[in-house]
C-alpha cells in the first residue's frame, strides 16, 4: 500500500490543521479536512460570512497574506483531487478500530461527525492516521458579576467581531491577562468601539525578567508593540497590574471596578476605580480542547492546564494519532503553523512505513523550539493574580450552567471532605451542565483549591439520542 | 465607524425575523447571536435555577449560556446557528425542552 491509498482525516482547519494537511498533501497524501465552521481558517483566520460581502476582511487581521497563501494551497489541493473539505462538520467520536481489518478500506479509525449547524444529522469518516488540530478556547476565571449578559470572552467578542462584523457593545472594558487582549482591544477599537480601560494583571517587571527570551523573538516583540501603538492611538487607556474584581448590572453589565494589585498579587485596599462600560471583554489566557484525545488514550498533561502530549513528530501516545496546535498547549498561529508541517511530513512519512527526514522538519522545528521558550515565558508572566480566589465571594457563580455558587464548593470542601474535582462535581454538580466542566474547570479547582484535572468526557458535543441509536454510513 | 464600514461590507439585503414577536432586521451570513448583537440585544434567555438573564459569553459554541429556541426548536446555540429569513426566534426560559443526549 503506498502513502497515497491511505488516508489522514485531519479535525480542525486553522492554522494547525491546514499546515498538516496542506504538508501531508504535498507528499501525495490523500487528506480528508472535517471543521465544524463554515469557512476555513480556525479562530485567528476567522472571516466574515460570505453574505457579508466584506471588500476588505484583512483590516481585521494580522499576517493576511500568509492566510492567502494557505487558502490557495488548499484551493489547488481540493480540485485536484488530493484533500477533501468537509466543512459544517462537527467531530464528537474519533473511533478506533483494533483490529484494522474489520474496517472498510483497512482504515483504523473511524471519525464521527454531526452536519450543519442543527448538529442532527451524522456522518462517519474512515482514516488511516488522525491528527487532531481542534485548537483551544478561553479560560475566565470567575468573579461576581461574570455571568451578566455582556460580559464576553475576549476572543468570543473578537470571533463575532471577525465572522458577524458585530460588536455587544459601544464602551468596552478589555481585562485579564495574556497576548489575546492586546489584538483583541485592537479590533475592537478599530471597529469603533471606545476602549474605556484596558486592565492587564500582569506586572511589566516579570516581562522585563523574560527579556532574553523576548530579544529572541523579534517579530513578536515588533507585533506587540504595534498592537499597543494602535491602542494608544484609539486612545485606549492600558493599565497594568490591576484587575477587574466585579461587574456590576442588573439585566447587563453597566460598569465594572477594578483595583490595583501589590506585588503580591493581592488587591491594594482602597485603590478601587468604577468604570462604566456596557461591556467587558475578559480572558484570563486559553485552554486546549483535548476531548477527543482523551476519549481516544492520548496522554494528557493535566499537571496545570490540561493538554495533548506529542513528541518530537507531533506524534501522541496512540498510534496513528497525531495533534498540532492549540491542543497541544497554547502558542498563537505561527506556533500552530510549525507544528502542523512537522506533524504533515511525519504522517506523510510513517504511512509509507518509512522514518521522516529530518532535513524537512528543520526550519518548523526551530520555529517551534523558539516559540515555545516564548510562550512559557508569557505563561510565567501572565499567570492570573496569585490571590485571585479572594474575590470571588460565597455568592459568586462559579459554574455557569449549573449555577453553582462559589460557597457551595467551598462547604464540599469544608465541610464534606472533597479533594479533588471529581468529588467536587458529585457534591454540587459544577461541570455537569451543558459544557461539561469546559468553561468551570478552572475557576471550580482554584476555589476548592485542587488541580483541574483531565475531564473523562464521553462525547466532545452533544450527541441526539437518535444518532447514538443509528449506524451511520462510512466515507473514506 | 462600525465593523460593517470597516470590512468594506456590501451584505445581500436585509431580512425580517421576530425575537418574541418584535420585528428585527438581519443580514445574510449572521448567526442568530450577531443579529441580535446588530439589534441591541445581547440577553436572550433565563437561567433554569436563578432566571438570571444570559446572551453570549464564549462566541464560538463551548459555554451553552447563548441558548435559544429557533422556529420552534430550543437549545439551539445562537453564536453558531445562521439567521435565515422569516426565522421566530423566542426567548427561552428554563430548560427548554431538550433534545440532546
Ligand atoms: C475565540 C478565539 C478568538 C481568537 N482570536 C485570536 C486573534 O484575534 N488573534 C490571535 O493572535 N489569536 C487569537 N486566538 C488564538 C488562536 O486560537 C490561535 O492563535 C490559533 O488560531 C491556533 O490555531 P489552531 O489551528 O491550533 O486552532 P484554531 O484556530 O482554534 O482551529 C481549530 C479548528 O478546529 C475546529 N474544531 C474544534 N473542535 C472541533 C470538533 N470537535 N469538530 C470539528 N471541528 C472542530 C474549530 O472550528 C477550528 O476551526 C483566538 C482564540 C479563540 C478561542
Ligand atoms: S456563546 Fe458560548 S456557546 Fe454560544
Amino acid at each position: 500500500m503506498t502513502a497515497s491509498d491511505r488516508t489522514l482525516a485531519v479535525i480542525g482547519a486553522g492554522p494547525a490543521g491546514l499546515a498538516a494537511a496542506l504538508t501531508a498533501a504535498d507528499q501525495g497524501v490523500r487528506v480528508t479536512l472535517l471543521d465544524s465552521a463554515a469557512q476555513a481558517g480556525g479562530q485567528f483566520y476567522r472571516q466574515p460570512a460570505v453574505g457579508l460581502g466584506a471588500r476588505r476582511p484583512e483590516v481585521l487581521h494580522h499576517a493576511w497574506g500568509t492566510w492567502l497563501k494557505l487558502r490557495d494551497r488548499l484551493a489547488a489541493h481540493i480540485a485536484a483531487g488530493r484533500i477533501t473539505y468537509l466543512s459544517d462538520r462537527h467531530v464528537w467520536l474519533v473511533e478506533q478500530h483494533l483490529e484494522p481489518g474489520e474496517v472498510r478500506g483497512g482504515a483504523g479509525f473511524t471519525v464521527h461527525a454531526l452536519l450543519g449547524p442543527e448538529q442532527v444529522e451524522p456522518e462517519a469518516v474512515t482514516a488511516a492516521a488522525v491528527l487532531l488540530a481542534t485548537g483551544g478556547y478561553e479560560k475566565v476565571l470567575p468573579f461576581p458579576g461574570w455571568t451578566l449578559p455582556g460580559v464576553v470572552t475576549a476572543g468570543g467578542a473578537q470571533a463575532m467581531l471577525k465572522g458577524g462584523l458585530v460588536l455587544p457593545g459601544r464602551t468596552v472594558v478589555v481585562a485579564g491577562t495574556g497576548p489575546l487582549l492586546m489584538p483583541v482591544a485592537v479590533g475592537l477599537a478599530a471597529a469603533g468601539a471606545r476602549i474605556a480601560a484596558y486592565v492587564e494583571s500582569a506586572r511589566p517587571a516579570s516581562l522585563v525578567r523574560q527579556a532574553p527570551t523576548f530579544a529572541a523573538n523579534p517579530a513578536k516583540v515588533v507585533e506587540a508593540v504595534g498592537y499597543a501603538a494602535r491602542l494608544i492611538r484609539h486612545r485606549g487607556r492600558v493599565t497594568v497590574r490591576h484587575a477587574v474584581v466585579e461587574a456590576h448590572g442588573a439585566d447587563r453589565v453597566e460598569a465594572v471596578t477594578v483595583a490595583a494589585l501589590d506585588a503580591d498579587g493581592r488587591l491594594r485596599p482602597g485603590s478601587e476605580r468604577r468604570i462604566a462600560c456596557d461591556t467587558l471583554a475578559v480572558g484570563h489566557g486559553m485552554l486546549a480542547h483535548t476531548d477527543l484525545a482523551e476519549s481516544l488514550g492520548c496522554a494528557i498533561d493535566a499537571t496545570g492546564d490540561p493538554f495533548v502530549v506529542t513528541d518530537a513528530e507531533q506524534r501522541t501516545s496512540v498510534d496513528g494519532v497525531w495533534a498540532a496546535g492549540e491542543a497541544t498547549g497554547i502558542g498563537g498561529a505561527v506556533l500552530a503553523l510549525a507544528e502542523g508541517e512537522i506533524a504533515g511530513y511525519s504522517i506523510a512519512a510513517r504511512l509509507r512505513g518509512v522514518e521522516p527526514g529530518e532535513a524537512d522538519r528543520a526550519a518548523p522545528a526551530r520555529t517551534r523550539a523558539r516559540l515555545r521558550k516564548f510562550f512559557a515565558a508569557i505563561d510565567t508572566a501572565c499567570a492570573p493574580p496569585a490571590h485571585w480566589t479572594e474575590q470571588v465571594t460565597d455568592d459568586t457563580v462559579v459554574c455557569r450552567c449549573e449555577e453553582v455558587p462559589a460557597g457551595a464548593v467551598r462547604e464540599a470542601v469544608r465541610d464534606l471532605g472533597a479533594t479533588d474535582l471529581r468529588t467536587v462535581k458529585l457534591l454540587t454538580r459544577a461541570g455537569m451542565g451543558w459544557c461539561q466542566g469546559r468553561i468551570c474547570a478552572p475557576g471550580v479547582a482554584g476555589v476548592a483549591g485542587c488541580a483541574a484535572g483531565p475531564a473523562k468526557r464521553t462525547f466532545a458535543r452533544p450527541v441526539p439520542l437518535a444518532v447514538l441509536a443509528q449506524e451511520p454510513d462510512g466515507r473514506s | 465607524m462600525n465593523p460593517l464600514e470597516l470590512a468594506g461590507a456590501r451584505p445581500g439585503p436585509a431580512f425580517g425575523v421576530t425575537l418574541d414577536g418584535r420585528a428585527i432586521e438581519a443580514l445574510p451570513g449572521q448567526t442568530v447571536a450577531a443579529a441580535l448583537w446588530s439589534a441591541g440585544v445581547t440577553s436572550w434567555r433565563t437561567t433554569r435555577g436563578g432566571g438570571s438573564p444570559r446572551g453570549v459569553f464564549c462566541g464560538i459554541g463551548v459555554c451553552f449560556d447563548c441558548l435559544v429556541t429557533v422556529n420552534g426548536r430550543p437549545n439551539q446555540r445562537a453564536c453558531l446557528v445562521p439567521v435565515r429569513s422569516g426565522d421566530v426566534i423566542l426567548t427561552q426560559e428554563g430548560t427548554g425542552h431538550d433534545g440532546l443526549g
